[in-house]
């Protein structure tokens, strides 16, 4: 009988211990359901926000193609605006080689950073990647020795690499880097450093945001120059002068070489310029940076003078006007015009106005015309305007545009510079140019890598940790003669991968919710006339649901708000929340600071391009009017009086410069207090 | 009455909105259709504890479109070799919108797989620590969830121990874990 029951016993316990596990293993997966649900609003809100930055960078060139366009010589902002294009008056390679001599800059016996010697061997390279390893820098002369080899390299390399398979067993292809050299020192320790047996293809996007921009350019520029044939580096978006003003890597480079930190920008600028475009691979997988469109054509793109004119982005004022895809320059010129017409008065713009009225639209400022002429008054240069316009914008294309899952091909509004293409023009291009596959980069990806398009475009992402620490994987492929890709992933930063999901999601989830914060403090005001509509009797409270609507409308960041009410809203009464309290928990009232700050990058990208002699003082005065224009045109009020009381408070005068340095830091700092919201943990 | 039918109505569409609002999260391609793999997820994220077997129920009787082909089948005597064929396989595909938004709300309104209060886990672990310890061994605890009830995947399991095991001691204090994990809930 005993033993019976015993039996029982157990059988009622195991069954018991069964049910606990269920119970356990139920409870557990909804956890880490929820968990994954907030990942991919995290991941949302930093791609959203990263996009719209890109957005703003292509509105402040349409500013200055807008500068370019309507200002005459008589108006007083001239010096300024020329200040800020001023074109060097050095334009052949010889004098330019003058310029960049490294010869006459010494090495003090004290440096205990790498000697280069040329021609540069394949031990030298491996040299530097040790000593980038420990932290050391290479001295200015050995930067700007390695740059000009660089340079004179690039320039008899053709637009597009065509490379065989044959010749080596494999192909290592790398994606976006962005100055995380980490992870290029992770690739190349699990795969090995380039060499004639192991080719690679770098695809663009070796800079800015990461901290060692510089560094890889040197790293990947020593490979480069070793193995010429092996080696193979497209040009990414962000190798573009302009872009990196704002992004980080103009910053760095001034931060590390304070004496020839101007000279070296120059050289890679014009490095840049001279990057290739793609790489074929057996004549069947094109790799490249951003993409294509329906108007691709690779015949035409060998041809192109890929170098000029100087950097990309001014031309593409030009070229990508996307108010509407089909109207002409002179259409949307009329559209910005317009646009400024319905504004406040404000004395810059009346004379604008009034000068166009007097010089009327052909007018354009003669030292910056080059090969920008207006067409109106040149039939010729307009012919010629419109067909390198076409190739430019096959250019930018191919750098700037994202794959899309519908059919056709539209302007990429979210970037502001190429297209959206779809399953179609993949189709249809690949089979005009007889190629079975596309290797992009250009977009984030969690897993490093990712197929679409009916796995006829691969994007391949290499910078790990990208948007914060545990956010996504690298990969880089390798790809055999049978040019099947081969994924290989990993996350650099050891302490990555000792932290638990729930940790790492946090951790990026509070650094997404902050750059949100920062965009909800930028737009306070207009948020509140939205909440304000949803409350006509003043009460101070509005629904949830209208907080989501209010919130789409005024960021238009296409956000899961509701999702994401619980992390940004606290308390609420019945569903209805105290708008305005929220606000004060949230942000503070200053609203100077307010606009400011919603411009603040551009405001810096500004400062940097006006700073010439990159010595971190621009002049009061230059500061005054770039701002009084940029607000013009950005259709903001800010009086001179706000303007002085703000230099006070910041203490601006240095013998009336401002260091813009400072300045920004300043800003941040006071920017950074009023946002201080939880305190984070880590 | 009219107030009641009103503020039904107002439930209901309430509900409709956070239905939504979680099917964006994942609807990549913004064409109002999402992976099927990835309708646990969204399920449990909207509040609801299923288990591997009801959520794959819920999915192969409601969401994907085969099972009524295959009953009209059934009724044709031509069907018992491909209904069974049918269930065995793996969901695979989209599921759209209009599809998800009528199961999803008869789910929430009948408020099936109800959450599970943090003493009931708390017996549930008491349950499998048959010593009494107040702790559980990391073999103990693997051995369950990985071959009890419905087991873990090797990846669930090193994920679950990375977050509730202190590694120092291999041990996993139960109480300090499910405490922990409730205290997670926004909601």
């Amino acid at each position: 009988m005993s033993s019976m029951n015993e039996k029982m016993h157990i059988i009622f316990y195991n069954y018991n211990s069964m049910r606990a596990a269920l119970l356990i293993q139920r409870w557990y997966r909804q956890y880490v359901a929820r968990l994954e649900m907030r990942r991919r609003c995290t991941w949302n809100i930093f791609q959203s926000i990263e996009y719209a930055g890109e957005q703003d960078q292509i509105k402040l060139y349409n500013f200055f193609g807008y500068l370019m366009d309507h200002f005459t010589p008589a108006s007083s902002e001239r010096n300024l605006i020329s200040h800020i294009f001023r074109e060097n008056n050095i334009c052949r390679n010889v004098d330019w080689e003058r310029y960049f001599c490294y010869k006459s800059i010494e090495v003090p016996k004290l440096y205990s950073g790498p000697h280069l010697s040329f021609p540069i061997t394949c031990s030298n390279a491996a040299e530097l990647v040790e000593a980038f390893k420990n932290k050391q820098q290479l001295h200015s002369r050995y930067v700007l020795q390695l740059l000009g080899e660089t340079w004179r390299l690039l320039r008899i390399l053709p637009n597009i690499s065509q490379i065989s398979t044959c010749h080596s067993k494999e192909i290592t292809i790398c994606g976006d880097l962005h100055g995380h050299l980490e992870d290029l020192l992770l690739v190349f320790y699990k795969n090995g450093l380039p060499s004639s047996e192991k080719p690679y293809v770098f695809n663009g996007d070796f800079v800015d945001r990461g901290k060692d921009s510089l560094e890889i350019l040197l790293i990947l520029f020593s490979f480069l120059l070793v193995y010429p044939n092996d080696v193979h580096l497209n040009r990414g978006n962000h190798e573009d002068h302009i872009v990196n003003l704002r992004y980080g890597f103009t910053k760095e480079v001034l931060g590390k070489y304070r004496l020839h930190g101007k000279k070296i920008l120059k050289l890679l600028q014009k490095i840049f310029s001279w990057l290739p475009l793609a790489t074929v691979i057996d004549n069947k997988v094109l790799v490249l940076h951003g993409g294509i469109s329906d108007t691709t054509d690779l015949h035409l793109i060998s041809r192109v003078d890929r170098h000029k004119p100087v950097d990309s982005s001014r031309r593409r004022v030009h070229s990508l006007t996307h108010s509407s895809s089909t109207g002409t320059r002179h259409e949307v010129q009329r559209r910005s015009l317009q646009g400024l017409n319905n504004r406040v008065t404000c004395s810059v713009e009346e004379e604008l106005k009034e000068r166009r009225r007097q010089a009327g639209l052909s007018q354009s400022y003669g030292d910056l015309r080059n090969s920008l002429a207006n067409s109106d008054s040149d039939p010729d240069s307009g012919e010629l305007l419109e067909s390198y316009g076409d190739e430019w914008k096959q250019i930018v294309d191919m750098l700037w545009s994202d794959p899309m899952p519908q059919d056709g091909c539209v302007p990429n509004e979210v970037r502001g510079g190429g297209c959206y293409w779809g399953p179609d023009v993949t189709e249809e291009v690949l089979q005009r140019h007889n190629l079975t596959l596309l290797i992009r980069s250009h977009e984030c990806k969690q897993e490093g890598y990712e197929f679409c398009h009916n796995r006829r475009v691969l994007t391949i992402f290499s910078a790990s940790n990208y948007y914060e620490v545990g956010s996504n994987r690298g990969a880089y492929i390798r790809m055999g003669p049978d040019l099947v890709p081969h994924f290989i992933q990993y996350q650099a930063n050891r302490a990555t991968r000792a932290l638990t999901l729930r940790q790492s999601v946090g951790r990026t989830e509070r650094s997404a919710l902050r750059a949100l914060r920062e965009k909800l403090f930028a737009h306070k005001s207009d948020l509140i006339s939205s909440f304000q509509e949803y409350d006509p009797e003043n009460t101070g409270l509005i629904s949830l649901g209208h907080w989501a609507c209010a919130m789409e409308a005024v960021l238009r960041l296409g956000l899961p708000w509701r999702v994401l009410r619980t992390q940004l809203v606290g308390d609420t009464l019945d569903g209805m929340l105290d708008y305005h309290l929220w606000f004060r928990e949230l942000l503070s009232n200053a609203s100077l600071l307010e606009t400011m700050y919603k411009h603040h990058s551009n405001l810096e990208t500004i400062f940097r391009i006006i700073d010439t002699d990159n010595s971190g003082l621009i002049s009061f005065e230059e500061f005054r009017q770039t701002w009084k224009l940029l607000s013009s045109h950005l259709q903001t009020e800010i009086s001179d009086e706000a303007i002085s009381d703000l230099a006070v408070s910041i203490d601006f005068n240095k013998d009336g410069s401002i260091d813009i340095n400072e300045f920004m830091e300043a800003f941040r700092l006071v920017g950074g207090d009023l946002l201080q919201n939880e305190g984070d943990p880590h | 009455m009219a107030e009641d039918k009103e503020s039904a109505e107002a439930i209901v569409s309430e509900v409709h909105k956070k239905i939504r609002a979680a099917f964006d999260v994942f609807d990549h391609e913004f064409n109002k259709t999402v992976d099927v793999r990835e309708i646990g997820t969204i399920i449990r994220s909207l509040g609801c504890f299923p288990n591997e077997g009801e959520l794959h129920d819920v999915i192969a009787e409601r969401l994907t479109v085969n099972r009524a082909y295959v009953h009209e089948h059934r009724e044709d005597n031509n069907g018992t070799y491909l209904t069974k064929q049918i269930e065995e396989e793996e969901p695979t595909g989209y599921i759209r919108f209009e599809k998800f938004l009528p199961t999803m709300t008869k789910v929430l309104m009948e408020r099936k797989f109800r959450p599970i209060p943090e003493d009931l886990m708390l017996q549930a672990f008491e349950v499998l620590d048959k010593q009494k310890k107040g702790h559980l061994e990391l073999e103990e605890l693997t051995k369950y969830m990985t071959q009890e009830g419905e087991p873990f995947t090797q990846e669930e399991m090193e994920e679950m121990l990375s977050a509730a095991m202190d590694p120092d001691k291999n041990l996993i204090f139960y109480k300090d874990f499910v405490s922990m994990m409730t205290v997670d809930d926004p909601r």
